[in-house]
């Protein structure tokens, strides 16, 4: 069946065709949508909504739902996601399946709340302190924010981790016509036995009130959940290993779109709204001649850094289009060897447009032998 | 066997030593607790209690029960979470007074104007102790704390008032130094159907006490004593400088986790989305 709907709608159904039974959220431009659906969503269907007093709250009722064995998630925008840092990092220290969805708008601060932006990819990954395992997503269209909600709740429940899908404001308020697929639907798995398990450092997941009793603590802690706060090594034990199921899997949770990069010169990489106009720019420079491709990347954690490297050291030169100032063009940057890597990118609210993605493309081929590696 | 032998069934014996000091009052409520759960046979399987961050939010750990070790001021905000996704869980929350009333202060607000069906316990000695005796909401005027040499300009938090306007239905104070009352005074907050809070002042020997010239746990406890009055029978012009000791409300009023379920009927009714 075909339907017309919103970003946002299209994540809150991508939620419930997961599975998700718990939102806990606080009202914020351009995501609030997704709250206001769950709202109408959940009730009739047995599960939890809940307009919590701000954000960091959102997220500790988000983990608390999570340890009872509920699907939860919450979303959010720039100075929300921002405050839910500490319990997001929270969420990583306790192995606790969860999904944020982060609809960005152009920061820092209050910025621009109803203007798309795509400047929240580091604090996806690095937003809270210490070292720890990621995994951030993206979405380029109505039926992609769909999908790739499903597949942040998947990706949540397999590695037992706190999954950030990136949408944008475009995207959140944009509505396409769609026919929801069937995807299917990963469940965290139980112990065989609640007997003797620990509770902490493997994929299976016990929750709270299932019989064996055990702390849950933001404080460094070993497999049984007992604190290991000084003079020991359990905290980056199993810090590892959580990132280590990550990067075990990498091939799995690596998600891309590549168009025509088989015979690319200038590779475009793009994610998120700005990889809908990269599309459209490859096709006009081939039409004009210019052998362009186009790698998106649905995945920006773990950052897929071999499968870029190939791609863009394969080129005579790559654009990254992005609307931040040079985030994912550092990480590009980084492994394109001595292909030469052109920034294209803008925080003035504004998208990216096909026409000065092309423009970019045939500066950068160019002057290719010239180009200094953009930041 | 020895008096209160059979209480240690619900102390996590292999997490302790516990990380309390010397003649902290904090010990002492968990004895009060465990009594509680003692007195009512509490399914521990079925309990759920969390902490913040803080020395008494360390509790948690040393209770045989489910339990989760939060972060500092939000221990309110999971249990809202654990109880709304399985409301037949109990659901205790344990807070410092920096915890509860400074960093926390919202959430407080909130789970009491919600009602939800949790106990918070706020163990108020008046000073940040794990970090080493800063000056907390709860310090009294002119008190000194490694922050406030000086002695403190600040009004201290009036915990009580606070809930009671905010909405809790269940609001109580008790004191270590009257620890007889503190096990029922706990159990009827467990046992109260809606947001219940009590708030308990603990001593702090090592900071709160060295620094004001108060003395030891034991010179604390008679401070308590002769600090606070029971609520019951006494005017307010007799409890000038001293702190009403008891129950304060006792009400029922609807619940939240009832209200959601109610709701969610309503939702399956009329057939909404």
């Amino acid at each position: 069946m075909q339907q017309l709907i919103q970003g946002n709608e299209a994540c809150a159904l991508g939620a419930l065709a997961a599975g998700c039974s718990f939102f806990a959220g606080y009202p914020i431009t351009p995501s609030s949508e997704i709250m206001e659906w769950m709202s109408r969503l959940l009730p009739p269907r047995g599960g939890v909504f809940i307009q919590m007093e701000d954000e960091l709250s959102s997220m500790g009722a988000v983990i608390g739902a999570s340890w009872t064995g509920a699907k939860a998630m919450t979303a959010t925008s720039g100075p929300g996601f921002t405050l839910m840092q500490e319990h997001i990092g929270y969420a990583a220290m306790t192995e606790t399946p969860c999904v944020i969805v982060d609809a960005q708008r152009v920061g820092p601060s209050t910025g621009m709340p109803t203007s798309p932006a795509q400047g929240d990819v580091m604090q996806a990954r690095w937003g809270s302190h210490g070292d720890r395992a990621a995994i951030a997503l993206t979405a380029s269209s109505v039926l992609d924010t769909y999908t790739m909600t499903i597949e942040a709740f998947n990706m949540s429940e397999r590695y037992r981790l706190p999954v950030v899908l990136l949408l944008d404001a475009t995207l959140a308020h944009m509505r396409e016509n769609v026919t929801l697929p069937e995807i299917p639907i990963v469940n965290r798995s139980r112990p065989v036995s609640a007997s003797g398990f620990e509770p902490f450092g493997s994929p299976d997941f016990l929750p709270l009130g299932a019989g064996a009793r055990f702390t849950v603590s933001g404080l460094s802690h070993d497999e049984a959940g007992h604190q290991r706060a000084s003079k020991s090594d359990a905290g980056e034990r199993l810090t590892r290993r959580a990132i280590d199921r990550v990067l075990a899997d990498a091939d799995r949770i690596t998600l891309t779109r590549q168009e025509a990069l088989d015979d690319a010169e200038l590779v475009l990489v793009a994610y998120g709204i700005t990889a809908r106009a990269a599309r459209a720019a490859v096709r006009q420079l081939r039409e004009d001649g210019v052998r362009a491709g186009l790698l998106e990347l649905q995945t920006l954690w773990p950052f897929p850094a071999e499968l870029v490297g190939s791609v863009v050291r394969n080129a005579r030169a790559a654009v990254v289009a992005e609307l931040n100032l040079g985030q994912v063009v550092t990480l590009v940057s980084a492994v394109s060897g001595t292909t030469p890597v052109h920034h294209l990118g803008r925080m003035d609210g504004a998208l990216l447009e096909p026409g000065a993605i092309v423009a970019a493309g045939r500066r950068v081929l160019d002057n290719a032998a010239q180009e200094v590696l953009a930041r | 066997m020895r008096q209160g032998e059979h209480l240690r069934a619900y102390l996590r014996e292999e997490a302790m030593p516990n990380v309390w000091c010397p003649g902290c009052g904090h010990g002492n409520v968990m004895g009060a607790v465990t009594r509680a759960f003692d007195h009512m046979q509490l399914d521990l399987d079925e309990t759920v209690v969390i902490g913040g961050i803080g020395c008494a939010s360390r509790m948690p750990f040393f209770l045989n029960t489910n339990a989760m070790h939060t972060t500092h001021g939000r221990a309110l905000t999971f249990a809202t979470g654990v109880k709304l996704a399985r409301p037949e869980l109990t659901v205790l929350a344990i807070m410092g007074d920096g915890d509860a009333l400074s960093i926390g202060g919202n959430h407080l607000i909130h789970a009491c104007r919600r009602n939800i069906d949790v106990t918070a316990l706020v163990l108020n000695n008046g000073i940040y102790g794990m970090t080493g005796g800063q000056l907390a909401p709860s310090t009294p005027q002119s008190f000194r704390s490694t922050t406030s040499s000086f002695g403190s300009i600040e009004s201290p938090f009036d915990t009580v008032g606070l809930a009671l306007a905010a909405g809790a239905t269940y609001v109580a104070r008790a004191t270590t130094f009257d620890f007889e009352e503190m096990p029922q005074m706990i159990e009827a907050a467990i046992r109260h159907p809606g947001f219940a809070l009590v708030e308990i002042l603990s001593q702090c020997p090592t900071y709160f006490g060295r620094l004001n010239k108060l003395g030891d746990g034991r010179a604390l406890l008679d401070y308590e004593k002769d600090h606070t009055a029971p609520l019951e029978g006494v005017t307010r012009q007799e409890l000038a400088g001293q702190l009403p000791i008891g129950v304060f409300r006792e009400e029922i009023r609807p619940e939240y986790t009832r209200q959601y379920a109610a709701l969610c009927d309503r939702a399956r009714r009329d057939g909404h989305a």
